[in-house]
């Protein structure tokens, strides 16, 4: 049996296994301001989020509430310039309502950029002082959310990586914890499969028309899903290659589909669908890796596992990034971004459960005050931009 | 004890094929399932060969899941690929291979 993990309680009841300041832009023209706020402090305790854009955004509204209280944040800065479209004062009440501290900077009143930077620095010091005197309280295993998704992907992701990925969330679902896998249009052709492991029927139809749907919004952005490369690497069907991403997600039952910011009622293995609904607009629904992050932490994940095979670095805002490598080559060049080497399995040094299980038990160590590489790399990757928002469907389940 | 190569990947214990977790050169033998096995043509990694013998018409599964049907019969240590394995999904059209 593994040591008692540690938490930080907030009033809804959920624990963070971090208690980081955010530092929050509500426009890009607050975003400097934030910069030079959080630059004096480490990125483990100060971390900058924010909206880009000045038009009104549902989404990012949504977003932007959910990361603000975000279990692993303990208090938040909010810059606004001042005449930005964001509803800057519902989102101050919303992180108030939490019960956490919040500030509000509005640079077009406060003075200007300089003026701005040291009312928030002063602010921020001031938190950190307080945030280090909050006791922690135990934690349990059953308590955690953890998502996963696959990045920087080679033919080793979908036969090493992600299948101890999986072994990873299998073990998790069994204790009770929250597990979360997404990138619905790497699962083209595995969607019938997927929908006969759902916990209950009325299921199977939503999970069918998830992947459609995603088939479809990617077909709009031209955007093709089995290459050469891959025959080259070794893969014989679309659904071989989906399979292969879809390891990640192990052999739970499935309970429900999230949304963007909406919080898995439950316990169990939930997908999360990031592809709006309705006509392609804004682009692609994810336009890089860590805008998928930050969906699966705003969906109240506490760290994330990402299976790379050529070698990604990033880590995120709010959630630590669980590095796991699958190509044994990449792990010896990269071994100082990497956290887990699922490469052994290639080589025969290692079987997929025990990798696996080593992913859980790094995943809890997480939660008993160990720091994932890129946390110890100061990564703190942030992407948000325009998206569709989520228009209620009956049948999901939608958190709190 | 392991019936498979270490450089093999069984991802299920259902499954028909196995996948090399190495690149496995022409006349080189392997232990598939427990049975000494000449690879007749150089595999790289990713690649799969049959675990056992594998019938026209019959699925071909990996981590335990259909990723297609066996288009005709294969023996046991073949290659398993676009060749011999058709997709009940979209067929793909047979890819050039690059020069």
């Amino acid at each position: 049996m593994t040591a008692q993990m540690q938490g930080w309680l907030r009033d809804d009841g959920r624990k963070g296994i971090r208690n980081v300041v955010l530092v929050a832009y509500l426009v890009e023209c607050a975003h400097h301001v934030c910069t030079r706020i959080a630059r004096p402090f480490d990125e483990s305790e100060v971390q900058v989020i924010g909206f880009s854009g000045c038009f009104p955004s549902d989404y990012g509204q949504q977003m932007m509430e959910a990361l603000c209280t975000h279990p692993n944040v303990g208090a938040v800065q909010l810059v606004s310039l001042g005449c930005e479209n964001f509803k800057k004062r519902r989102l101050a009440e919303v992180i108030e309502a939490s019960g956490r501290p919040v500030n509000l900077v509005t640079i077009q009143s406060e003075g200007g950029s300089q003026t701005s930077i040291e009312a928030g620095q002063g602010w921020v010091r001031a938190q950190l002082a307080n945030l280090a005197a909050q006791p922690k309280v135990p934690m349990a295993v059953s308590e955690l959310v953890v998502g996963t998704i696959c990045g920087g992907s080679d033919a080793t992701s979908g036969i090493a990586g992600n299948p101890a990925a999986g072994v990873a969330f299998d073990r998790l679902v069994a204790e009770g914890a929250t597990c979360i896998f997404e990138e619905t249009g790497e699962l083209i052709g595995c969607e019938h499969i997927m929908a006969d492991r759902v916990a209950n029927p009325d299921l199977r139809p939503q999970i069918i028309a998830t992947v459609e749907k995603a088939a479809h919004y990617y077909a709009a952005m031209g955007y093709g899903s089995f290459s050469n490369g891959n025959a080259e690497g070794g893969l014989s069907s679309i659904e071989e290659k989906s399979l292969g991403a879809y390891a990640k997600s192990g052999s739970s039952a499935i309970q429900g589909i999230v949304r963007p910011a909406q919080r898995p009622a439950n316990g169990g293995l939930w997908l999360l669908d990031v592809v709006p609904d309705g006509e392609p607009r804004f682009g692609f629904p994810n336009i890089n890796d860590s805008a998928e992050i930050i969906e699966l932490i705003a969906c109240g994940a506490h760290a994330v596992i990402f299976v790379t095979g050529r070698g990604s670095v990033v880590g995120s805002a709010i959630s630590p990034v669980l590095k796991v490598c699958a190509n044994p080559d990449t792990y010896s060049r990269m071994r100082e971004d990497m956290d887990v080497n699922a490469g052994r399995i290639l080589h025969g040094h290692a079987s997929i459960a025990e990798v696996g299980e080593e992913i859980r038990d790094q995943l809890v160590a997480l939660g008993l005050g160990s720091r994932s590489r890129s946390e110890q790399l100061g990564h703190a990757e942030f992407v948000l931009t325009y998206k569709t928002p989520v228009s209620q469907q009956p049948g999901c389940h939608p958190g709190g | 004890m392991s019936r498979d190569d270490p450089r093999l990947i069984r991802l299920a214990n259902e499954d028909n094929i196995v996948v090399l977790g190495a690149t496995i050169h022409t006349g080189e033998t392997v232990l598939v399932d427990g049975e000494l096995i000449t690879v007749p043509q150089t595999l790289g990694m990713g690649h799969k060969i049959a675990s056992r013998a594998i019938h026209t018409d019959e699925d071909i599964l990996k981590y335990g899941m259909p990723i297609g049907f066996a288009a005709c019969d294969i023996a046991r240590g073949e290659h398993v690929h676009l060749h011999n394995l058709t997709s009940r999904y979209t067929p793909i059209e047979i890819m050039e291979t690059q020069a």
